[in-house]
């Protein structure tokens, strides 16, 4: 039985790892950026779905189709207009640049709504239910269906519609893609769009589970991180399998070790796996 | 010795100077200056001359902090505590590196990024041996008033400056640094052409985690108190690099200067916008980034050019 509620959890939580990761994953897979604004990003619509809650009364809900199309727009402005100017520059100052913007970002939201930590609580609390002894909380429940919900469509968008096909196919080879006559770089800023949109719809399901601050954006960033190394880089699927290892792992490793250890155990296993195994559980070599 | 590197040893003459002029105020921020340009200088060594994106620097700043903290706590010497903190970071950075420097770009960033999670979390974590997040205080060494306290802390880090500037220019004039130059224009070349790679990248970062271990240890010595979320702060990674980039990457009178222009637009945000300070460094971050990509060496007149960089 203990055994049973450790792998539900693990489930549940990798779903939400995955669905933080997923956003990045695109960035970096197609861009070639490290996104260091994600965590930012996921928090600043972690507040959206309480300001939402708290001052028009729109349950969580709605706030993921107000979220995704609001931070589309950012992330499109932010790459045509900031980060096409270095996107060819070396990963030193692509990461640079994203840190400076990730400072920007934070700071503003630690002068405008506090560093308090904030919950967002659902008025009539939705409880948890228990199936022969695993109890799972009901809003947690729901956080997976939505992160599930959430990498689904991006799994059809990317395999089903023409914008998905040319992402992929400038993610495999920019080159060829340019002599298919995709313009790459509308295709970036989609892509960066569509990371920024996949981190609020992120943060609007974090807000009902993890109290909210701008100080949490460092530990969202963090599980990106490891997820994306441990999936695979740019795939749906690589980040669904990073997010369950690492929810596995960090479960069984808070059991065994307690539960301080989990964060180191996490970037051991990410280094590891760096060295071990650079492209990931479900990546393909040399496609990096 | 070319020109550059003199006028950088003259410049570092000049520093020594400050305490005939200025109060105590000066003094902590002289020795900051000092601190930060051993950090730059040492970071070149590693992401200048070897163009590795390193971001392990706060790593090893924090593990020299502790590591002197914990050791003056047993009742050692500052100077012995502060030798042995740089010594045991040369070893443990060459042997990680062994294994960290065979990753390239984007990972090798994320894998240094990491470094620093790790450790802090294994010190946050050893709560017997420092203090865990209640953090560690640790003696006091010179002592008698502010102001001789803050001459001997000026003197320890200048000191330390000094050193990490010979060795970067030794570095530089070597067999060392014209590998180091090789690995970054090329890496399977120079390795196909007989060229240790492996261990030329683990020495470099070796050294660079020495100084930078050495200088956290000074630090943690003259600020008396250290906590893991203070000294593993990625700031110290980070702001390493905007200082060479400011200076211009690669050259060690350059990225001194650029650790000295940094330190003075912090000290101004700082202190007239508190609350926004963050955000004004991550706006300066971006501006030279867009604006002044190849640091202000790239201003020197005759050599301005403007080039488009993106594509």
């Amino acid at each position: 039985m203990h055994a049973a509620q450790i792998l539900i959890n693990a489930l549940v939580l990798g779903c939400l790892y995955a669905c933080i990761a997923i956003g990045f994953s695109l960035v970096w897979g197609v861009l070639n950026v490290i996104n260091l604004i994600h965590g930012s990003f996921i928090v600043l619509g972690a507040y959206l779905a309480f300001a939402l809650y708290y001052l028009l009364h729109l349950s969580p809900w709605y706030a993921v189709v107000v979220a995704a199309p609001l931070f589309f727009v950012l992330g499109y402005l932010l790459q045509r207009l900031i980060l096409n100017r270095v996107i060819t520059a070396p990963v030193l100052v692509t990461l640079t640049l994203t840190f400076g913007l990730d400072l920007i970002l934070n700071n503003a939201m630690i002068y405008f709504f506090r560093a308090d930590y904030r919950k967002l609580t659902l008025a009539p609390p939705l409880g948890s239910i228990s199936i022969l002894g695993v109890v799972v909380p009901v809003d947690r429940l729901i956080a997976t269906a939505s992160a599930l919900a959430l990498t689904g469509i991006l799994y059809l968008l990317l395999r089903r519609s023409r914008v998905g096909r040319a992402i992929v196919a400038v993610r495999l080879d920019r080159d060829a893609a340019v002599l298919m006559g995709v313009d790459v770089k509308s295709i970036y800023a989609i892509a960066f769009g569509l990371g920024a949109a996949l981190a609020g719809c992120a943060g609007v399901v974090m807000a009902l589970i993890f109290p909210i601050s701008p100080l949490t954006s460092s530990g969202y960033l963090g599980k990106a991180f490891v997820v994306c190394v441990l999936g695979g880089l740019g795939s749906v699927s690589g980040a669904l399998a990073g997010g369950l290892l690492l929810a596995l792992v960090a479960g069984v490793g808070s059991t065994f070790f307690g539960p301080s250890h989990a964060t180191t155990l996490s970037f051991v296993l990410l280094i590891i796996f760096l060295i071990l195994r650079p492209q990931g559980l479900l990546g393909r070599k040399g496609f990096e | 010795m070319t020109r550059v590197n003199v006028s950088l040893l003259v410049l570092i003459a000049c520093v020594a100077a400050l305490p005939l002029f200025g109060g105590a105020y000066a003094l902590r921020l002289g020795t900051i200056a000092c601190m930060y340009s051993i950090l730059a200088l040492s970071w070149n060594v590693v992401g200048g001359f070897a163009g590795y994106p390193s971001f392990a620097t706060a790593a090893f700043f924090g593990f020299g902090a502790y590591a002197t903290g914990v050791l003056m706590n047993d009742g050692l010497p500052l100077w012995l505590s502060v030798v042995i903190a740089a010594a045991a970071a040369l070893l443990l950075a060459a042997l990680l590196g062994a294994v960290l420097l065979r990753l390239r770009g984007h990972y090798f960033a994320i894998a240094s990024l990491s470094l620093v999670e790790v450790l802090r979390e294994l010190v946050n974590n050893a709560t017997d041996l420092t203090g865990g997040g209640m953090g560690l205080n640790i003696p006091l060494v010179a002592g008698s008033s502010v102001m001789s306290d803050a001459t001997f802390f000026f003197y320890a880090m200048w000191g330390l400056f000094l050193a990490t500037a010979l060795m970067v220019m030794a570095v530089a004039s070597s067999k060392l640094g014209f590998g180091l130059a090789c690995i970054r224009q090329n890496e399977t070349a120079s390795s196909m052409v007989g060229l240790n790679t492996t261990f030329y990248k683990s020495l470099a970062f070796g050294l660079s985690a020495c100084f930078v271990s050495a200088a956290g240890g000074v630090y943690a010595a003259c600020v008396h108190y250290i906590d893991p979320s203070d000294v593993f702060d990625i700031l110290y990674s980070v702001k390493p690099i905007v200082m060479a980039l400011m200076g211009g990457l690669g050259s060690p009178l350059g990225v001194a200067c650029g650790a000295f222009l940094y330190l003075g637009l912090e000290e101004v945000v700082w202190r007239n916008y508190v609350q926004i300070h963050t955000g004004v460094l991550g706006l300066l971050i971006v501006m030279l980034l867009l604006f002044l990509p190849h640091g202000l060496i790239s201003l020197r007149p005759g050599r301005f050019r403007r080039r488009a960089k993106h594509v």
